[in-house]
């Protein structure tokens, strides 16, 4: 067996000096010297479980609605006189009125048919489309953004929760973290640990951007630009794995050098007893993007929440007074960058022969042209990088000019 | 080469330890028939038992409606469901570290992920071990087949998918109730379960099977039920065959039950996920292709499944290509340890046990709630992600403290935990520890121990 190359004695002697760096990253060596890419901040929040946008943007309205939903009657507050909100996101009315909250009505993923889950959501992060050829590709749209984004770093974009997001996963370099996590050891194990790490890329490159956020965090926390300690609290909450918890973290990354974060919100499998489920998940995302608010302060009026899911439900209910998996859904979107007050998108109609196999919300628009022309506004993007590099095989269409 | 003793207690079971005997591919498959004792050492409560303590938790809450002297009781009875449902991780981990085949144990686990369940509120929460005990642990050696069934009439399985309020709209029930369809277990059997999403069924089949499905029900003191007045009546195709008449019953389920348990992509479906699970992410097409035909040519026989793996050369090569589940991690760390099943249940261990719960927790594991019916990822990379191997790190050096007592020489620990699977860069830095507990933290925190 050959021996490991490095020197040994090298690294006892860089052992007694304790305090330097075990190794150079890239994710955050660069950061002192790169420029932050600009003002605007970009939230996406990946509602997993298919959210049902009928239910929460209610087209009463259209006649056919109160037809299809006999038995689903949740409470609702009138948006535009055709659509209204349900009473799960009441607490977000202030930001319709002041213009800071939209919606993107009958939208979709190029998902069609099988109508899973799974599926449904890792084309979402994906977001390549499978019938043009592309196989659904093993990166994610953002961190294909953050390929063409010029100036971009390793904090730009911060994936955060306990889980591995496939939406930033990719070639650029961007970090992974979850609030209250902690890494106390000894410089002395540190550098050991790095060495018995050293043949193993996965567990190497993991722990020397563990070693390193775990840093920042620390330096950060210590400094004046610290979160108030009614954030830093919200961001210990349930161990750091509430919804809470995580939108106070991105909201704390993003008043320092991050410009796009993610997570993700369970909760939307609407199945059965739809009226109550949605009044556990809406409360949820309606605070998530109230206290991104309030940590983010001055840096809302850059900010634009995209919230999105894998699909829509049924147009009908089903037996049990919930809905099955269906296709065309629902943007929510909220954010001081965001022309709010409105809600996008060309409404197909809820009567049978409008529907997508006599069965659901017909989608009129894909959920990547919204969320790309928002990135176009809001970050300089040409319609080459959207439509080639970012979502290879989509047609952008016209600007529904959601930034201000 | 690793040899075949080391790959087959951390690859096929739950790591070496000081008790641990080296097995070969034969005893894997050879200690089955103990797996019983195992369970009956260490039991949990069965569905009639949990139904029984929700009946009464139920009175003592009405009671204590009216009576508010009576809350005691009613305090009493969650706290009896409370342990019940506590009982799951106790025994579970219990049972693989005194078990003389972790293999079992390993395969129980893999088939509680293919039929992920899981529990919403107390009372179904405290279903869930009754739940593995009943459905899979008996036919976790027999046909697929069975297993399928058994799950399919679980009350877990029923309540979870919602299968429970699932009404034929053409039924008795459902037309006087005016109650319908859910399509949510039907279209998890065929994706998850059985067929897998990339095979041939559609919309159509999803639906037919949801009006098939129809009729299983519930009773609140017996559990499963199948009750033919919520049934959808008239004949159902899946997959081109017909199912079922103007009487429903049971078996018309099961034959359909049966038919998608033989299907040929059910095997393929079945064998990857398997050979993923167990030897690596990127499994050998061949290895597959031989795991499938093994289940076709015994009639779905899970064992004839299992041993074809085993038989593989593939199951046997470049260990470490898997990244153990939190799960798996931890008791790993106990099997290390040489902690004995009574041991770990012992009262004085209470803050181990906690430890352990909320470990699995902050490892994003936490027990038997995984957030959706997909179970949980395979791939390494899902796991090994700065902030989960952060918290991997924290949890050896946390554990080097409490078992500190329990290690002499940090280089005799990594031989007998790792054996001839330690690299010569981690056998260099345990070497080069000032003291135990760092020793300890270096062997847990490592590539090769999170590996598999």
């Amino acid at each position: 067996m050959s021996k490991p190359s490095l020197t040994r004695r090298g690294l006892l002697k860089s052992l007694s000096v304790l305090g330097c760096s075990a190794a150079a990253h890239p994710l955050l060596t660069t950061v002192t010297f790169a420029s932050v890419p600009g003002d605007a901040r970009l939230v996406v929040l990946i509602l997993r479980g298919g959210m049902d946008g009928l239910d929460v943007v209610q087209p009463v309205g259209d006649p056919n609605y109160a037809i299809a939903r006999p038995n689903l009657q949740s409470e609702a507050q009138d948006l535009d006189g055709y659509f209204a909100l349900n009473n799960g996101l009441a607490d977000l009315m202030p930001l319709w009125q002041s213009r800071e909250l939209a919606f993107v009505h009958a939208v979709s993923t190029p998902y069609r048919d099988k109508r899973s889950h799974f599926d449904g959501q890792d084309l979402l992060e994906a977001g390549t489309t499978p019938d043009a050829g592309f196989a659904i590709s093993r990166d994610g749209w953002l961190n294909r953004l953050l390929q063409v984004m010029p100036g971009a770093t390793g904090e730009t974009a911060f994936a955060i929760g306990q889980e591995n997001l496939k939406i930033l996963s990719g070639d650029a370099p961007v970090s992974n973290w979850a609030p209250n996590t902690k890494l106390n050891l000894s410089e002395r194990a540190r550098m050991l640990l790095t060495e018995a790490y050293h043949d193993d890329p996965l567990f190497r490159g993991a722990a020397l951007e563990a070693m390193e956020l775990a840093d920042l965090m620390v330096n950060d926390a210590a400094t004046d630009a610290a979160a108030s300690d009614e954030m830093q609290a919200m961001m210990r909450q349930d161990g750091g794995r509430s919804d809470n918890a995580l939108a106070a973290f991105a909201a704390d990354r993003l008043n320092h050098d991050t410009r796009i974060a993610c997570f993700s919100i369970n909760g939307w499998d609407t199945h059965r007893n739809q009226g109550g489920a949605l009044n556990r998940a809406l409360p949820r995302l309606a605070q998530s993007i109230l206290t991104l608010k309030q940590g983010l302060g001055d840096n809302w009026a850059q900010t634009t929440v995209i919230a999105m899911t894998e699909f829509g439900r049924t147009a009908r209910e089903n037996g049990t007074a919930g809905t099955d998996h269906g296709t065309g859904g629902l943007m929510v979107l909220a954010g001081g960058a965001v022309a709010g007050g409105k809600v996008y998108g060309r409404w197909p109609g809820l009567a049978e022969a409008d529907l997508y196999d006599r069965r659901d919300l017909m989608p009129t628009g894909d959920v990547r042209s919204v969320a790309g022309w928002a990135m176009a506004d809001m970050f300089g993007l040409d319609r080459s990088a959207l439509e080639g590099a970012i979502f290879p095989g989509l047609e952008l269409g016209q600007n529904p000019g959601i930034i201000l | 080469m690793t040899q075949v003793s080391t790959i087959a207690a951390i690859r096929f079971g739950y790591g070496l330890g000081p008790k641990s005997k080296p097995l070969n591919k034969t005893e894997l498959l050879g200690g089955f028939a103990g797996a019983d004792s195992i369970a009956k050492k260490f039991p949990v409560n069965s569905t009639k038992v949990v139904l029984q303590q929700v009946l009464a938790m139920r009175r003592a809450k009405k009671a204590a409606n009216q009576k508010p002297a009576d809350r005691e009781r009613y305090d009493a009875t969650r706290k009896a469901l409370k342990n019940t449902a506590a009982l799951g991780l106790l025994q579970a981990t219990a049972r693989v570290l005194d078990t003389d085949n972790a293999f079992f144990e390993r395969l129980n686990w893999f088939w509680a992920d293919h039929f992920t369940a899981v529990g919403k509120n107390l009372a179904t929460r405290a279903l869930a071990p009754a739940y593995l005990d009943e459905a899979l642990r008996p036919h976790v050696a027999g046909r697929f087949a069975d297993m399928l069934k058994a799950v399919i009439t679980h009350p877990f399985m029923l309540t979870y998918l919602d299968q429970v309020s699932s009404f034929g709209p053409n039924s008795a029930i459902g037309k006087r109730r005016n109650k319908g369809l859910n399509e949510n277990l039907a279209r998890e059997l065929l994706e998850l379960h059985t067929l897998g999403v990339g095979a041939g069924y559609g919309q159509h089949d999803v639906r037919q099977l949801a009006e098939l499905l129809t009729g299983l029900g519930l009773s609140k003191k017996q559990g499963f039920l199948f009750n033919p007045g919520i049934s959808e009546p008239g004949t159902k195709t899946i997959l081109g065959v017909q199912y079922g008449g103007e009487h429903p019953n049971l078996e018309d389920i099961f034959s359909a039950l049966e038919n998608l348990a033989a299907h040929p992509e059910t095997a393929h479906h079945l064998a990857r996920k398997l050979a993923v699970h167990f030897v690596s992410d990127q499994p050998d097409p061949d290895l597959i292709k031989h795991m499938t035909k093994a289940y076709l040519g015994s009639d779905g026989h899970l064992s004839a499944m299992y041993q074809a793996m085993l038989e593989h050369p593939a199951a046997w090569q470049s260990l470490g290509q898997k990244a153990k589940q939190p799960f798996d991690f931890i008791l790993s760390i106990l099997m290390a340890m040489g902690l004995t099943g009574q041991e770990f249940l012992n009262q004085k261990n209470k803050k181990l046990q906690k430890s352990v719960n909320n470990s699995l927790s902050a490892m994003g594991q936490p027990f038997m709630r995984a957030p959706g019916p997909d179970g949980w990822p395979e791939a390494a990379n899902e796991w090994i992600t700065p902030q989960g191997l952060a918290n991997r790190i924290t949890l050896s050096v946390r554990v080097s403290k409490f078992f500190r007592d329990r290690v002499t020489d940090p280089g005799d620990f990594l031989r007998a935990t790792l054996a001839d699977a330690a690299g010569e860069r981690l056998i260099w830095a345990v070497s080069q520890t000032e003291d135990t507990r760092e020793g300890i933290t270096l062997v847990l925190a490592s590539a090769e121990f999170n590996r598999r």
